[in-house]
């Protein structure tokens, strides 16, 4: 376990740390403030990558690809809340499940149609794909890219948040809607917009992953079952809690799975630590949050205390 | 209790009733294929009637119920893989692991609520699953065939028609029992409990041993249709206990509509009824499947059986009413 | 010969008498054909229909019918499936059946009726071994043909130092150990990571810091497109030997394009053999299809003529589920396969070669060039394991 390994761990956990904030950050928003239960994330996620498969395809440009994956999130979120969420926040969780499922069947299907089943071909941005030498590692320069682009919307949704009025509603929004509500501020505006920037965050995690994973129908769920983790262990509707819970989830598996089994082989025969290292390793992330939620069922940065 | 029947009851009966003569048309037509079809369809709706337990009456919404299923399966495939057919074994097996399981997880799990309930059952499932998953010696990934079918006194369930018919009087049995609990004290308080917890408490009831309690029930109930399902498809397999599964059941019971009694029978037949009804038509039709959902959340009756509720003519015959979910289902407008 | 040739003759002699007497052949097709490996599942369809079309609709000169269902890689599904084509539908024979997990889930209700399967995209060690049966077939491969291939083709290379890595469930196991029955190199590590994980960059820091001679991995489907991309983005693909099995294939290819460059597969058919009618093959199939075949392309289509074949041979009267079933064995060997020599062993799973195949960059235009057969005419480890019932 040499310095220079570990370090290049380090950075592929905040790397895989910020890609999981995009999308957390958008769904605790959703979650905390209009209490919405959104499965359909995944699928913005999804049309993100697709939007800069086919921009970038056509125009070979990377910058329009994210743009246009940025425009795809926005419009598609204002439509999902124009037409179907905003008629769902006064029902049940259940009900948002139930909807949401549909639409995640429903835009599965879609892209499928549309694109076909083979995953959807996508160019590293010129200029970015070679590899950067640190300390003797070579680390693909793209990677550096999402960890800057991550750590830039952290910044700014932390600015957004605590330095403007639009962030103050929405502090004051996730303690007590009604209040806000009460007090003359139109909160169906305020979720519409909050609702669309949270897809287009969602679009954006799409088009940054689009380049180094698999393009295709259904990629977004995995994804998504690993997001709510995220913010189940931040703290429902924290921002902030969602970037630490972030970090802390992406260094956790990536830690995990990378010094789990050696460390396993110590205490048992190869055989075992190969069979039960990997197993491990991939119920880290659930025992992880089944422990924090034991504890504190809260998360661990709730947006208000009590 | 109310002595006749409303209107929204009149299709789920009509509709048991129907399900009670398939096995004997089936065979008639030579046609076995639906008496396992429908096998399937009535061991989903024991499933999504076990978890109503939890969900419908206690407000649990657990994430994780596909644990169960699976617990039930290989309380079956296990010990057949070791030779032994005894049913008794694998009913002992599935009610222990079950309720063992279902205890621990449930005791964690009720330290929280909300969202936070939902992903901490979910976690354990995805536990269990992955250590499935990474036991090679039972199959792993790949599951595992079971060659003796659970053996009760000499009746064995390695037919597509035995496991039919008991899956038919579970499902009934279950159905009765469960809108006799609704309005017994113990069902009445976990539904106060839904409503308004710190009322509940204020009475002097400790919510959280009623809670653990039905939570403890639906799991072990799901493990029988797990037990179920294996000797039907005389197999296991971890895909059963992924997350999914368990997403499909909630589906199931939302959109039968969980506040009812019939609610989880109905969505069990519609979510499998209509998947196949729609294939037969377009090979896209999951995104017709899935619009038809996002209708009926929208639509807001809660589920179908909250849509057959709604009242309707008198002439309406009872023959048309065994169609009515599926009507109901294309009647939603975008 | 003379005599059996007589028998043929007379039978066809008979079915032509009987004309439209005979019922249509009724063939269940069934495969993965949504979700993320409907890629895989799609090039069978097409590849059997393909051939389906050049014989006119027709197999053995019968009329057939193919009905098609998606198992969704959902092995319950593939078990309801499997019932509603042999009992309600009535199939003469049984094609596709999807991914292991998929056909292992759906053989009990097949081997109790005796229908003819074949399967066109596994070939499990269980059925190849002690679990093999007279009326189910694999036309397609042994899960572990193509890693033994790609073992045997590093043991040959001279590579001393070999890292191993697979996703951690059934067939990952399978494709190691089939890599290791060949390779008596040192093993540097075995890695196994989670199904489906996405992003490897922490196994791949952790490969680049063990500083292999070369790495043999396993990841079908999006995992592959996931791993091949991101191994060559971190800038290995040109310092270190990337040996695979069923990870850069047909399906695949397009997605990964240059970065796949440089890659060794081993397979039992690429768009690079020379074997007879596989030109043709390539052409009809891109023409029609608009896109290049895949491996499980050429299986679907070798299957539909080995099925044509076997339908001939029973004169088209295939209600005597056993003698089909024997016609398919000994049909095998009479199949012109696209892959090169064929034939079934007694235990119902090929006799073939295993290839391994380097993707290259031909003018600008990705493809495969052979580099040889490390495993000509292979039968596997399981068939021993196999007693006849």
């Amino acid at each position: 376990m040499t310095f220079s390994l570990l370090l290049a761990q380090l950075l592929n956990g905040l790397q895989y740390g910020v890609l999981l904030f995009l999308l957390a950050a958008g769904l605790t928003l959703v979650f905390g403030i209009m209490s919405f239960v959104n499965l359909a994330h995944g699928s913005l996620y999804m049309l993100g990558a697709y939007a800069v498969a086919v921009v970038t395809g056509a125009t070979g440009s990377f910058a329009l690809g994210a743009l246009a994956a940025l425009a795809t999130g926005t419009v598609v979120g204002m439509l999902l809340e124009s037409v179907a969420v905003s008629r769902l926040y006064r029902r049940d969780h259940l009900d948002h499940v139930l909807a949401t499922f549909g639409l995640v069947l429903f835009f599965n299907e879609v892209t499928r149609m549309i694109w076909g089943p083979q995953p959807l071909f996508v160019a590293l941005p010129e200029g970015l794909s070679g590899t950067i030498e640190i300390f003797g590692f070579t680390y693909p320069a793209y990677r550096f890219l999402i960890i800057a682009v991550g750590l830039a919307v952290a910044v700014g949704s932390s600015w957004l948040i605590h330095r403007t009025r639009v962030g103050m509603l929405v502090r004051a929004g996730s303690v007590n809607p009604q209040m806000v509500g009460a007090l003359g501020v139109n909160i169906r505006l305020l979720n519409a917009m909050l609702f669309a920037l949270g897809a287009a965050l969602a679009a954006l995690a799409g088009a940054m992953a689009a380049p180094i994973l698999s393009v295709q129908s259904g990629m977004g769920e995995p994804v998504l079952i690993t997001t709510l983790v995220v913010i189940v262990i931040g703290g429902i509707g924290s921002v902030s809690g969602a970037f630490y819970a972030a970090i802390i989830v992406g260094l956790t598996d990536t830690l995990g799975r990378t010094y789990l089994p050696l460390l396993m082989r110590e205490f048992a025969s190869r055989d075992i630590a190969n069979a039960a290292g990997p197993a491990l390793a991939s119920m880290l992330v659930y025992l992880l949050m089944a422990v924090v939620l034991a504890v504190r069922p809260q998360g661990l940065f709730p947006a208000h205390k009590g | 209790m109310r002595m006749s029947l409303r209107t929204g009851d009149l299709v789920p009966v009509v509709l048991l009733a129907g399900l009670a003569l398939l096995p004997f048309a089936a065979a008639a037509a030579d046609e076995p294929f639906f008496t396992t079809f429908f096998a399937r369809v009535l061991i989903y709706a024991i499933a999504a009637t076990a978890l109503n337990v939890a969900l419908g009456l206690g407000g649990l919404v657990s994430l994780g119920h596909a644990l169960f299923l699976g617990l039930g399966m290989y309380s079956v495939a296990l010990p057949a893989h070791f030779g032994i057919a005894n049913g008794w074994v694998h009913l002992a097996a599935c009610v222990a692991s079950c309720g063992v399981v279902g205890l621990l997880t449930g005791y964690v799990s009720l330290r929280t609520s909300g969202i936070a309930f939902i992903m901490i059952t979910l976690a354990f499932a995805q536990m269990g699953y992955f250590l499935v998953v990474s036991l090679k010696q039972f199959g792993g990934d790949d599951g595992m065939a079971i060659s003796a079918a659970s053996e009760f006194f000499g009746f064995s369930l390695s037919s597509g028609n035995a496991v039919y018919g008991v899956a038919f009087c579970l499902l009934v049995a279950l159905t009765v029992w469960i809108a006799r609990l609704r309005s017994a004290p113990f069902g009445v308080t976990l539904r106060a409990g839904r409503q308004n917890a710190r009322r509940v408490a204020s009475v002097g009831l400790a919510l959280s041993r009623y809670q653990l309690t039905a939570y403890v029930l639906s799991a072990v109930l799901c493990g029988l249709a797990g037990m179920l399902l294996a000797n039907l498809n005389a197999y296991a397999s971890p895909s059963s206990m992924s997350w999914m599964v368990s997403g499909e059941l909630i589906v199931m019971v939302v959109l039968g509509g969980m506040g009812s009694v019939f609610g989880p029978f109905l969505g069990a037949v519609a979510f499998l009824g209509i998947e196949e009804v729609l294939k037969a038509f377009t090979e896209h039709w999951m995104a017709l499947f899935g619009l038809l959902i996002l209708g009926v959340a929208l639509l807001g009756k809660a589920g179908i059986a909250g849509l057959l509720a709604r009242p309707i003519r008198s002439n309406s015959p009872a023959g048309r009413g065994a169609k009515a979910p599926l009507l109901a289902e294309s009647g939603v407008r975008p | 010969m003379n005599t059996r040739n007589r028998w043929t003759l007379s039978a066809l002699a008979l079915v032509a008498a009987a004309g439209v007497a005979h019922a249509d052949v009724k063939i269940g097709f069934s495969a993965p054909l949504s979700g993320p490996v409907a890629a895989v599942g799609q090039d069978q369809y097409d590849g059997f229909m393909l051939a389906l079309e050049a014989r006119g609709g027709k197999l053995g000169g019968q009329p057939a019918q193919v009905l098609r269902e998606d198992d969704q890689l959902k092995p319950e599904l593939g078990n309801q499936i499997a019932r509603k084509f042999v009992d309600r539908d009535k199939v003469d024979a049984i094609v596709g059946l999807g991914f292991s997990n998929v056909l292992m889930a759906s053989l009990p209700r097949i081997v109790e009726s005796g229908t003819v399967a074949i399967a066109t995209n596994a070939g499990p060690s269980v059925l190849a071994g002690k679990g093999c049966v007279p009326n189910v077939f694999s036309v397609a491969w042994q899960n572990d043909g193509s890693a033994e291939a790609m073992g045997k083709y590093a043991q040959d290379t001279g590579y001393k130092r070999v890292y191993l890595m697979a996703p951690n469930y059934q067939a990952g196991k399978d494709y190691i150990g089939g890599f290791k029955r060949f390779y008596k190199g040192e093993v540097v590590d075995e890695v196994y990571t989670q199904v489906n994980q996405p992003d490897y960059s922490a196994e791949i820091a952790q490969l680049q810091a063990a500083a292999p001679d070369a790495v043999f991995v396993f990841y079908p489907g999006g995992m592959g497109v996931n791993f091949v991309k991101q191994f060559s983005q971190a800038g290995l693909s040109k310092k270190l030997p990337l040996l695979s099995a069923f990870t850069v294939d047909g399906t695949t290819l397009p997605s990964l394009r240059d970065a796949a460059v440089g890659t060794v597969s081993g397979a039992v058919w690429d768009v690079a053999l020379t074997t007879q009618g596989n030109r043709e093959f390539i052409d009809s199939f891109t023409t029609k299809y608009g896109r290049a075949p895949s491996a499980y392309a050429a299986v679907g289509y070798d299957a539909a003529n080995l099925l044509d074949i076997a339908v001939r041979k029973v004169g088209g009267n295939t209600s005597d589920k056993a003698a089909f079933a024997a016609a398919v064995r000994t049909a095998g060997s009479e199949l012109q396969s696209l892959r090169g020599p064929f034939r079934f062993n007694h235990n119902n799973l090929p006799i073939q070669n295993y290839y391994a195949f380097q993707t290259v960059s031909e003018g600008g235009r990705i493809t495969a060039k052979l580099m040889g057969t490390p495993l000509p005419e292979h039968q596997d480890a399981y068939a021993a394991q196999c007693k006849p019932r």
